[in-house]
């Protein structure tokens, strides 16, 4: 496990003791949970376990009451802590694929030449040169989570949250945005919610399991290799009926 | 094509009513063939067209003060929670008292001049507008302000970038509305009391039984009243690019 072990030790995020409750039902109790810095960790559990929850909470959405704290490592800026990425792609269908690319620099009045350059630059090497003046409403499902996902990291965020980004694409699709994802987002704190093992296992340095209620952390664990691991790999021929049986005795519902 | 349509249309509604006329035999001052309109509308033509030009005016102005009225009083309510509760009563009271009711008081406060008409048209239209951007405004998906929030917009670029737009839409619906309703406006106030426009025009003539006036009159209204509607709807189709309009089922 050393190998895959953080270089610096250091926590990209801490959860420290969060409690919250929803519809009178407790959703964590003093939860705890870290999250290494430049890996990519993977929450996986039933629905409705919370997973989703907790990165809403990382991510400082106020509609969320809940005790507890959630820090971010030294001299991160609380404010420009989080990029977000949700199963959703929010593409804003007025603007071109070029502007929803750098939709944060046009929110903050930040649009220099450098930043359309930089957002061109990313969009050719994702291969979407020829997208740039399109409209989303012409893209595909995949091609309009790519475009997601390069904004998302246009924001140049430390920590990087992804809600089920992929979960909406057919297999193939997916296939190839995991594998983008995963070299793009290299060396980042990527906390990775999602419903699918194998998509855990490809993409995460580390798994949580989540389960029971509240939720708990019912396995964590740090499969070998390096990410993304293929898919038909040993470690995922290997893990993949571990991880679903612990899903599987979780999953009351 | 569409050009097609509506000569077809036109041709077809004015057939219509020369069988209607020829079958019935109806007098003239119940209801005039439409051969008898139109050489009122060639011989009156002179006369029509400054009472066309006033009317105009005052629904475009009306629709234009009323539209900006209203986008203002949607974007008090949006960034304004407690303003909202006070002004959101207002606007449904003036909803429900009926505009016809108000044109005398209107007109005695106003005058016989344009004024009391233009208020006509924008106390018409001020309702479908500001509830149309209202609630589109409010409909912004709650995960796109999240998104911008996290990216370390300010409310004011959240407004424009994210939530302005994206109640275009919804608003154009209510201006569509707006377009059509106008000139409603406009007529009853130079009904009530006026001196010019094509309302006062028709008062007169009918008053004379002159009714192929009064017909000349309004289909120079109605006219009009089509062609505005259009004209907003293109530029509106324009304006919203990004929605294209599709027909939800096929023939």
């Amino acid at each position: 496990m050393s190998l895959i072990s953080s270089k610096t030790g250091v926590q990209g995020v801490s959860c420290r003791n969060i409690n919250m409750s929803y519809d009178k039902k407790l959703v964590f109790e003093n939860l705890c949970l870290d999250f290494e810095e430049g890996r990519c960790t993977c929450l996986l559990g039933p629905s409705g376990c919370g997973k989703s929850t907790l990165i809403r909470i990382i991510s400082g959405n106020k509609s969320i009451v809940y005790t507890g704290d959630v820090r971010f490592r030294e001299g991160v800026n609380n404010s420009e802590a989080v990029a977000w990425m949700s199963q959703k792609d929010l593409l804003l269908p007025w603007m071109t694929v070029l502007d929803n690319v750098m939709l944060g620099a046009k929110l903050r009045g930040e649009i220099t030449l450098e930043v359309r350059q930089k957002a061109r630059q990313v969009l050719a090497d994702a291969g979407m040169a020829d997208y740039e003046t399109c409209h989303p409403a012409v893209l595909s499902g995949g091609m309009r989570q790519r475009v997601a996902l390069l904004r998302t990291l246009m924001e140049e965020r430390p920590i990087i949250l992804m809600d089920e980004p992929f979960s909406a694409l057919d297999a193939l699709t997916r296939l190839k945005l995991q594998d983008l994802s995963a070299q793009l987002t290299r060396g980042k704190t990527v906390i990775l919610v999602t419903h699918d093992p194998m998509e855990a296992l490809r993409l995460g340095d580390r798994i949580v399991v989540l389960g029971g209620s509240p939720a708990k952390v019912v396995a964590d664990f740090k499969p070998e290799g390096s990410v993304p691991r293929e898919s038909g790999g040993p470690v995922l021929v290997a893990e993949y009926p571990r991880l679903l049986q612990s899903l599987l005795c979780e999953d009351v519902a | 094509m569409k050009v097609v349509r509506f000569v077809v249309l036109f041709l077809s509604f004015v057939v219509c009513w020369q069988i209607l006329v020829v079958t019935t035999g109806v007098p003239h001052y119940i209801l005039p063939a439409p051969g008898k309109v139109y050489s009122a509308l060639c011989n009156e033509w002179s006369v029509l067209m400054p009472h066309l030009l006033v009317t105009s005016t005052e629904i475009v102005l009306g629709l234009i003060l009323g539209t900006v009225l209203g986008c203002l009083c949607a974007l008090t309510m949006i960034l304004s929670p407690l303003l909202k509760k006070w002004l959101l009563p207002v606007l449904v009271m003036s909803q429900a008292i009926p505009v016809f009711a108000l044109a005398p008081i209107l007109v005695l406060w106003l005058g016989y001049g344009m004024a009391s008409k233009v208020a006509m048209a924008v106390l018409i239209i001020f309702f479908p507008v500001t509830s149309s951007f209202y609630h589109g405004m409010q409909r912004t998906e709650e995960d796109l302000l999240e998104l911008s929030r996290m990216m370390g917009a300010g409310s004011s670029s959240i407004l424009r970038f994210v939530v302005i737009p994206n109640a275009m839409p919804a608003f154009a619906g209510g201006l569509r509305v707006a377009a059509a309703v106008a000139p409603i406006g406009a007529i009853v106030g130079e009904w009530v009391g006026s001196s010019k426009g094509l309302g006062f025009y028709m008062l007169q003539a009918n008053a004379r039984m002159q009714v192929d006036k009064m017909f000349a009159a309004l289909f120079l209204l109605s006219v009009a009243s089509v062609g505005l509607y259009f004209l907003i709807d293109f530029l509106l189709l324009k304006i919203i690019y990004w929605e294209k309009p599709r027909e939800l089922y096929h023939e």
